[in-house]
């Protein structure tokens, strides 16, 4: 099985790579774990691959309360990083919730949060897909939609964002930094991402030809001690969310006075429960608070035909996800820590 | 890169030195069953999901099968082929043959080679081992055997 034959050039280093990257029908490869699947679907049909991924983009660095990681760090390097895994566990445990092993050894962090949706539609070529094929039709929409969005969907596109890491990512409000030929910007991954209204083979603000640099994210450390990524699949390892929750709060003298709510495996992005988080701020860790927060967390979820079950699902998991980081909290406190 | 449009490689494959050329497209997989041979790395589903496929390159297990051959120019590959003999097989072969961890064996070459990269991370539970053996798939459903083969060698 294989698509059509492209070329291939390894990037000498970024401005090459920018380059190269303009060029029409080039695209980047880093891991090529989703690239290399696309390809041999005959959804990804490039003319000729830019090899990025020997560029010195995959370091894992923190000045002051910022962390920076870089966009060609590999998802495995990444969640065995002490300074993730000490202060950004978070983003340790989607890493390890995602994939497998070997994946995870290939991967990047750039090419995890511009993976393409697992939709059967949009990886079945004979079958409807506007996002692979404009004006084709949203074969999901009357079609198999268990897996589709609650939130965020438009008529002509349902499909689902499947990245663990960037659930969490967007829980910790992290920003995408990204280098093009006019020069480097930023985005929050909030902006970074689309929804697919009319145009859903456009999932990224990123311009064509720009490059993902890493990503960085501020005084995400603050949660190290109360967070927490709960992943519901279908079975218990290596396979998508179904639907995912990443929870962190930071309390002072018992009370929440920030949390942080994103879900995964429910919309188009991973999707920040900004109703659910209000509901927490000021308020005990209790089982009424989080209640209040799981019931306001699916509040205007739009479900099709199949995939109803999945917003009494992510009530239940924030819920859980709650009492898990405060369950932390609490074993914390046993063992003298000053959580 | 010739003309014709090959791709010349320098690797390290199973400990000797390897000039090749391929084709831009070809995956490690490819290169490593058809054009050197090396028929003990399995194709699968080759879409990344079964493991049939796993290599190291450079000491960390992959899925050769989505491995774009080009991208792993000066690396150090280790197939099935460059772990042990008949007369000395890897320790974890001899685990996997001690344990009857598989049936028809078409899973097996991935199963070992991802073993070994599992036991240098040090796992310290049955759990973990499954966990970390969630990338390779074994449809006569040795698992028992495999996780038990492994967590021999891993002194649980």
């Amino acid at each position: 099985m294989s698509g059509p034959a492209f070329g291939y050039c390894r990037a000498a280093d970024a401005g090459d790579a920018l380059i190269q990257g303009a060029r029409p029908g080039a695209a980047f490869l880093a891991g090529g774990t989703d690239l290399m699947q696309l390809w041999k679907m005959g959804v990804a049909t490039p003319d000729r691959v830019v090899d990025i991924s020997r560029l010195p983009l995959s370091a894992v660095t923190a000045d002051g309360s910022r962390l920076s990681i870089g966009a060609l760090a590999r998802l495995s390097d990444v969640a065995a990083h002490p300074l993730v895994s000490r202060d950004y566990p978070l983003i340790a445990q989607a890493i390890l919730a995602g994939a497998s092993g070997q994946i995870r050894n290939m991967a990047t962090v750039g090419g995890n949060l511009l993976q393409r949706t697992r939709c059967p539609y949009f990886r079945t070529e004979d079958l409807a897909c506007n996002k692979r094929m404009a004006g084709s039709g949203c074969g999901a929409l009357a079609g198999q939609n268990r897996q589709s969005a609650l939130f965020g969907a438009s008529a002509a596109c349902v499909a689902t964002h499947v990245s663990d890491l960037a659930v969490a990512l967007m829980a910790l409000d992290a920003r995408v930094e990204i280098l093009g030929l006019g020069g480097p910007r930023r985005l929050g991954l909030s902006g970074f991402y689309r929804l697919p209204g009319d145009t859903p083979e456009r999932e990224t603000n990123l311009a064509s030809g720009e490059l993902i640099t890493g990503v960085s994210v501020d005084s995400g450390d603050r949660f190290a001690t109360r967070s927490t990524y709960l992943k519901v699949r279908d079975r218990a390892s290596f396979e998508f969310a179904v639907v995912s929750v990443a929870a962190a709060l930071q309390l002072e003298d018992g009370v929440i006075v920030d949390a942080r709510l994103a879900a995964g495996g429910v919309a188009p992005m991973p999707w920040r429960l900004v109703r659910g988080e209000a509901a927490l701020i000021g308020r005990r860790p209790d089982a009424p608070a989080f209640a209040a927060a799981g019931a306001l967390a699916v509040e205007g979820a739009k479900p099709l035909a199949h995939n109803g079950f999945k917003i009494e699902l992510l009530r239940r998991a924030v819920i859980r996800a709650l009492e898990t980081v405060t369950a932390q909290t609490a074993a914390a406190q046993t063992i003298g820590g000053d959580a | 890169m010739s003309d014709d449009g090959r791709i010349a490689l320098s690797l390290t494959l199973n400990g000797q030195p390897l000039e090749v050329d391929v084709a831009p497209c070809d995956t490690l997989l490819d290169l490593l069953r058809d054009q050197l041979g090396l028929t003990g790395t399995k194709k699968g589903c080759d879409m990344g999901a079964c493991g049939a496929c796993t290599v190291l390159a450079n000491g960390r297990r992959i899925k050769s099968c989505l491995a774009l051959a080009a991208a792993y120019d000066g690396e150090a590959i280790i197939t099935i082929e460059g772990i042990g003999t008949l007369e000395h097989p890897h320790p974890l072969q001899a685990a996997f043959i001690r344990h009857d961890a598989l049936q028809c064996g078409y899973c097996t070459p991935g199963q070992i080679l991802s073993g070994i990269a599992l036991l240098e991370d040090k796992p310290r539970a049955l759990a973990a081992i499954s966990e970390g053996m969630s990338g390779n798939l074994c449809r006569c459903g040795a698992y028992p055997n495999i996780v038990a083969a492994i967590a021999e060698l891993a002194g649980l």
